[in-house]
């Protein structure tokens, strides 16, 4: 183990997942028969998916499709009316400490009285337990989190001073000091600058390349052929799910946004950008 | 021990307590319900007096708990309903439970040691005279043993859950992925507030007890980005309050808690005002400034791009700006040699030029270069 230098990872290893490369035959995530409902408000429907390990997963669908729901259904923190959700082959509470989470920027107050540091060791509050503080080490590891995110000279900057894509990278660099098999994230790409945006697909495809799992909910239709492997579409029911090449159609778009127009229009220029992706076409 | 050192002594604790418990209030954005808690708590009390026929501390906390707790979650219930908006079911939810308690208070008033005048305003002067008995012998003031373990309750509270505290006010979703259950802790929270409200109850009433859980926590949020030291000078200002107060009221001999709220009113507005981070002056002279620079940069813009010389009439129309603005703005550029009075006009200097190449004017330095 390392003390000295910030840009090591204190924990060590070669950098893949602890015990070493999964079982490729489990999915990632099972969701079975899942129905959640707000009230009376149905918001998923009778979703069956399964979804495998080491890619980048997209979630798409338009607004109050339930995208963020299907996350948070899958971290236990709404109750489905029926159905079930399993991580790596066991309910979430048990695989808690195997999943890192994401949630939208808004979803916090950016004046809480806290540093960038501060936050990203909140990601190692779970490995902690009740009761037990950060000490050294966990400052250590959070530092080079930041480092990781490119942005370790923030460290004691109070949060609220930072720019927005850089408060996606703190809420990133929070994801990885929870060192998971599986990330789930809620909409990461969500108002950051051209910069964070392409940091951001570096650490994902880094995370990848570790064998760890990326479940990301997605907003721009244009970027899910670059950025992701397998995709989910989602309009309270499953419309389909599958590998990019082959799910990420015309005709399932349409199924998943209906008569939209001015989204199958974007949908349409993903498509055509997503065949030629080295070839920007003016004209579309 | 001096009369007054105890009521000062109790008036700090409860402050202390006050303050720690209150901090959390002020930054889960819930002061309305520590406020509500404050109140509803009344028939709480008055029923453990009712059952006890006496002013045993334990029945009392354990009353006022259950009270503090039954607020919370009747106010929950009701916005869970999605009937009425959260102010809405607090609104509704104090004044029944306060209500009750008067009710009881005035039904009972022969059985209670308690009067309304003392739930209204508090009765921290009488705190030396109500002694704690312990096998027969006085061991002190039973304000000064409630509010001393109250606040220490509170202090091993805040200690022993602070990193759960914080991770579930600030991001009470990952707080559940986690495992660390907010509800558990947004309950433990609350009571925590009721028991601590006892003790300001007692001290300074129902009506100002909002003075001590809010005002300084508000204080100290204008003057840190940190959460301890938040809580370190919440608990600070509330002691000042406390001890200052207890001055003024004996100096203008007047209600000894008017006067602590007033002062912990007081320490807010000063700091409101005159916090060099987030106070009133410091934006003013903040926005001052950044307008000054900015109208400098149009300025020595305007005349970058203009090679005739410009009259300050000219100016004045271009920029719709009074002539006075414009006399002040030339001055200023003047001073520091950026442009040049001429016969017909203004014209831009060659340092005024590479000023604005090292975009060394105003707001351009202070663009953010990620973006």
């Amino acid at each position: 183990m390392t003390k000295d230098g910030v840009s090591e990872d204190p924990r060590g290893g070669d950098g893949t997942v602890a015990g070493g490369l999964p079982d490729s035959a489990k999915p990632a995530i099972e969701v079975h028969d899942l129905t959640v409902a707000y009230r009376t408000q149905p918001v998923l429907w009778d979703i069956d998916l399964s979804l495998p390990e080491g890619k980048l997963i997209a979630i798409v669908g338009p607004n109050g499709a339930g995208k963020s729901t299907l996350l948070r259904s899958i971290l236990g923190l709404v109750k489905p009316v029926t159905g079930w959700v399993e991580v790596f082959g066991a309910p979430y509470r048990q695989r808690r400490s195997w999943v890192g989470y994401v949630p939208q920027r808004e979803s916090v107050d950016w004046d809480f009285p806290t540093s960038a540091l501060d936050v990203v060791t909140m990601g190692l509050y779970g490995s902690l337990g009740w009761l037990r503080r950060p000490g050294r080490k966990e400052r250590e590891i959070a530092v080079s989190c930041l480092d990781k995110v490119g942005i370790a000279d923030l460290a004691g900057r109070q949060i609220s001073q930072l720019s927005g894509g850089q408060q996606q990278r703190v809420f990133l660099a929070r994801a990885l000091a929870q060192d998971a098999r599986l990330y789930l994230m809620d909409e990461p790409f969500a108002g950051v600058d051209a910069t964070t945006e392409r940091a951001i697909l570096a650490l994902l495809q880094e995370l990848r390349s570790t064998g760890r799992t990326v479940v990301a909910v997605h907003h721009d239709l244009q970027t899910v052929r670059e950025y992701f492997d397998h995709v989910v579409l989602l309009n309270m029911r499953l419309v389909a799910d599958g590998p990019v090449a082959t799910t990420f159609t015309n005709e399932n778009l349409q199924r998943t946004y209906g008569g939209r127009l001015t989204v199958l229009t974007q949908a349409a220029e993903a498509l055509l950008g997503g065949e030629n992706p080295e070839i920007s076409n003016p004209n579309v | 021990m001096s009369p007054s050192l105890i009521v000062i002594l109790v008036a700090s604790c409860v402050a202390a307590a006050c303050a720690l418990i209150g901090s959390f209030l002020v930054l889960r954005q819930m002061a309305l319900l520590g406020d509500a808690i404050s109140h509803a708590v009344l028939p709480g009390i008055v029923l453990a007096f009712l059952f006890t026929g006496e002013r045993a501390p334990l029945p009392m906390i354990l009353g006022a708990g259950s009270l503090g707790v039954l607020t919370v979650f009747l106010v929950e219930a009701f916005h869970r309903t999605q009937r009425l908006k959260e102010d809405a079911s607090i609104g509704v939810v104090f004044p029944a439970l306060f209500s009750i308690g008067v009710v009881l208070i005035s039904r009972y008033a022969g059985q209670v040691d308690l009067d309304l005048d003392c739930v209204l305003y508090g009765e921290i002067a009488y705190a030396p005279l109500d002694l704690l008995y312990f096998q027969g012998n006085s061991i002190g003031p039973k304000a000064l043993w409630v509010n001393g373990v109250v606040l220490l309750a509170n202090i091993l509270f805040v200690i022993v859950l602070y990193k759960e505290l914080k991770l579930t006010t600030f991001d009470a979703g990952l707080a559940a992925a986690l495992g660390f259950s907010p509800i558990v802790l947004h309950y433990a929270l609350m009571s925590m507030v009721s028991i601590t409200v006892v003790g300001a109850f007692e001290s300074v009433g129902a009506i100002l007890v909002v003075a001590m859980l809010i005002v300084p926590p508000a204080t100290a949020y204008l003057l840190t980005d940190k959460l301890s030291t938040l809580l370190g000078l919440a608990v600070g200002f509330g002691v000042l309050s406390a001890v200052l107060g207890y001055w003024l009221a004996y100096l203008w001999d007047a209600s000894i808690a008017g006067a602590m709220a007033t002062v912990s009113g007081a320490l807010f507005t000063l700091v409101f005002l005159l916090s060099p981070s987030y106070g009133l002056l410091a934006r003013w002279l903040r926005q001052l400034h950044l307008g000054r620079n900015l109208s400098d940069q149009l300025l020595l813009l305007h005349l970058h791009g203009d090679d005739e010389p410009q009259s300050t009439d000219q100016l004045a129309r271009r920029f719709s700006w009074r002539a006075r603005r414009v006399e002040t703005v030339v001055d200023r550029l003047e001073q520091r040699e950026w442009i040049r009075r001429v016969a017909d006009g203004i014209v831009i200097t060659p340092s005024g030029e590479l000023a604005i190449e090292k975009g060394g004017v105003g707001p351009l330095r202070h663009r953010p270069a990620s973006q």
